[in-house]
């Protein structure tokens, strides 16, 4: 393959007459990997993902998908790739099966294919009880796994999901986040936009943070974290009586302690797994029982928040993050530009 | 990375299709729209009918035609050209919605001419038009309505029917790509279609008008339409020597409206449209 990556923006730019809602975005996807495009509403994430998918024509710049050129071969763009838009867009008044068969039969395959990848599909996502009752019956998670199954007819090597769990309950979400998970295991790349931190956070390998149309930062989850603040030494101990006697050993270590009476706890921060060794030395014997002692990065609605200088509230926020524990985190990876 | 297979998937073979598969494979989707919504048929079933009955029972008595063979067997032909002047209508309310619900943009993703989302709309629009127009013979035949003109030309008769039907689907991808949903789509055929059709002589003969209003109703692209298949069918006999030239002249005049209508509208109907989903 002449190019290395599956997917590539290149000063992407789209100017709706005065108003610029993308302003020169770039940014690449290596091939097996999730990016996460996060930013609040109208930072341009729906128009980037339009103009690599060929819906919408760039004004300046250009996209690359599977090595192709959105402008130079769009057609070989569509063959390789699938997307699920912002609203589940199937056909409410098709079933599950008919949707499948539409979408089988404009990409050409023959009848027995389609046939074979439907059921596989609608087995793959627990719809094939449902497959010959009409979509306008379905529920809210039902429409989503349809609308996924649809995208991936053709088993496209990049699929872009234009946030695929707006809308949906929490259950469904982490049911689609797993079905996301078996994909990228399968070898596909993905690009999701999202608004939900946590989403990014448990998906992606990658996140650009766009913000009026621009990339105001990139980099792995971790780094984000990293780059938007130092992390936190927590020390949580196990009788209140002895909170005063904590702090002050931390304190005597040199570490700033912020304390939090009713939960027991001493906030500090701190410059990484170093000063947890040597925090968790001090309390080795010495008649403090701890319940609790860890480094807590910053998450990424911290991260946001540094970032842009408002919270991702405005937006929609998930309150439930847990940060830095996702071990397939590639420090190497990105660069971090914030 | 392989073309053909990832990891445990195999990937099937996208085939090159034609505009023509493509089309069909679009029209039959909407075709199941109609089974599945059999109401979608209403305009061009149950209102047509009660147009006929309206003014064949109710408003017939009033109105005086030239014809020999009455009023009833005159009005199908008008109730005709205002069922296919609806043809215009459909497409829209259809296409209005698949761009509203972002089936239009699922489309434009796959690796299909996007040229068969507008082609297999007005196959099921056309089709949709003239399934209202078999009722309207139907009903046409069940209320006194003959054919008294030769097979041929009551084919000819249908031809310019469909003919016309083929103009209105540009008018509908026009108004279907300019409204923002189906409300502003109904908003604005009901209120320039129906004054349209009723200004005509689809329901009244002209020369019973003011002049002012015969000579708009006479140039109404549509009461050329109407005359036309009035005399194939025989229901008519023809235009009074002082009515204005389309219609002295009137399957002449339908084939050059449609014509007109075509090179105006429809590079404008694909501009529209381009813009509309590009954005």
């Amino acid at each position: 393959m002449a190019h290395d990556h599956a997917i590539e923006a290149i000063d992407l730019v789209k100017e709706f007459g005065e108003t610029r809602a993308v302003d020169g975005v770039s940014f690449a996807v290596p091939p097996g990997s999730v990016l996460g495009l996060l930013g609040p509403n109208g930072a341009g994430k729906t128009t980037t993902v339009r103009m690599m998918t060929t819906l919408t024509r760039p004004t300046r710049g250009t996209a690359r998908v599977a090595g192709h050129d959105v402008l130079d071969d769009p057609a070989a763009v569509r063959r390789s790739m699938g997307l699920t838009g912002q609203s589940a867009t199937v056909d409410e008044l098709l079933t599950g099966r008919e949707n499948l068969w539409l979408i089988g039969s404009l990409y050409g395959l023959d009848r027995r294919t389609i046939d074979r990848v439907a059921g596989e599909l609608l087995e793959r996502f627990s719809l094939t009880e449902a497959a010959n009752r009409v979509v306008k019956t379905y529920s809210g998670g039902m429409r989503r796994r349809l609308d996924l199954a649809v995208s991936l007819v053709a088993t496209p090597p990049v699929l872009f999901l234009d946030e695929p769990t707006t809308g949906l309950d929490p259950r469904s979400r982490v049911e689609l986040w797993d079905v996301l998970r078996d994909l990228v295991e399968d070898g596909t790349t993905l690009l999701l936009t999202t608004q939900y931190l946590e989403e990014a956070d448990q998906l992606a390998d990658d996140i650009v943070v766009i913000d009026r149309g621009t990339v105001i930062a990139q980099g792995t989850p971790l780094q984000l974290k990293d780059a938007s603040g130092k992390a936190a030494l927590v020390v949580t101990v196990s009788r209140p009586d002895d909170l005063a006697a904590a702090v002050e050993r931390v304190r005597g270590a040199g570490l700033e302690a912020h304390v939090e009476e009713a939960a027991r706890r001493i906030t500090a921060p701190a410059d990484g797994l170093s000063d947890v060794t040597r925090i968790a030395a001090l309390f080795d014997g010495g008649g403090i029982e701890i319940d609790d002692l860890g480094l807590q990065r910053p998450s990424l609605d911290d991260v946001f928040l540094h970032l842009t200088g408002h919270r991702a509230d405005d937006v929609a926020l998930d309150p439930d993050s847990d940060p830095g524990s996702d071990p397939r985190q590639d420090p190497s990876r990105a660069e971090v530009r914030a | 990375m392989s073309h053909t297979t990832h990891g445990a998937i195999e990937r099937p073979e996208i085939r090159h299709t034609s505009l023509w598969h493509q089309s069909v494979t679009i029209f039959r989707r909407n075709l199941i729209h109609i089974k599945r919504m059999p109401e979608m048929l209403l305009d061009v079933t149950i209102q047509p009918v009660m147009f006929v009955l309206l003014f064949a029972y109710v408003f017939g008595g009033a109105i005086a035609v030239s014809a020999p063979t009455g009023y009833r067997e005159w009005l199908l032909g008008g109730i005709m050209g205002q069922t296919i002047a609806f043809a215009s209508f459909v497409v829209a309310i259809g296409l209005t919605a698949d761009i509203d619900k972002g089936i239009v943009d699922r489309f434009r993703s796959l690796p299909i001419n996007p040229a068969a989302i507008l082609v297999g709309r007005s196959m099921s629009s056309i089709t949709h038009s003239f399934i209202g127009i078999i009722v309207m013979s139907l009903t046409g035949l069940v209320v006194g309505w003959r054919i008294r003109g030769s097979v041929l030309d009551a084919l000819a008769a249908y031809g310019l029917l469909l003919l016309w039907g083929f103009a209105m689907v540009w008018v509908g991808i026009l108004v279907g790509s300019a409204m923002r949903s189906v409300e502003a789509v109904n908003g604005v055929m009901f209120t320039t279609m129906f004054p349209l059709t009723f200004l005509s002589n689809a329901f009244a003969p002209p020369e019973a008008m003011g002049p002012v209003l015969r000579a708009i109703a006479e140039w109404n692209p549509i009461s050329a339409l109407v005359q036309a298949v009035r005399e194939l069918w025989g229901n008519t006999g023809p235009a009074p020597a002082d009515a204005h030239l389309p219609m002295q002249h009137p399957a002449l005049f339908t084939v050059l409206w449609t014509v007109a209508i075509t090179a105006v509208v429809a590079p404008l109907a694909l501009k529209v449209f381009r813009n509309r989903t590009m954005q």
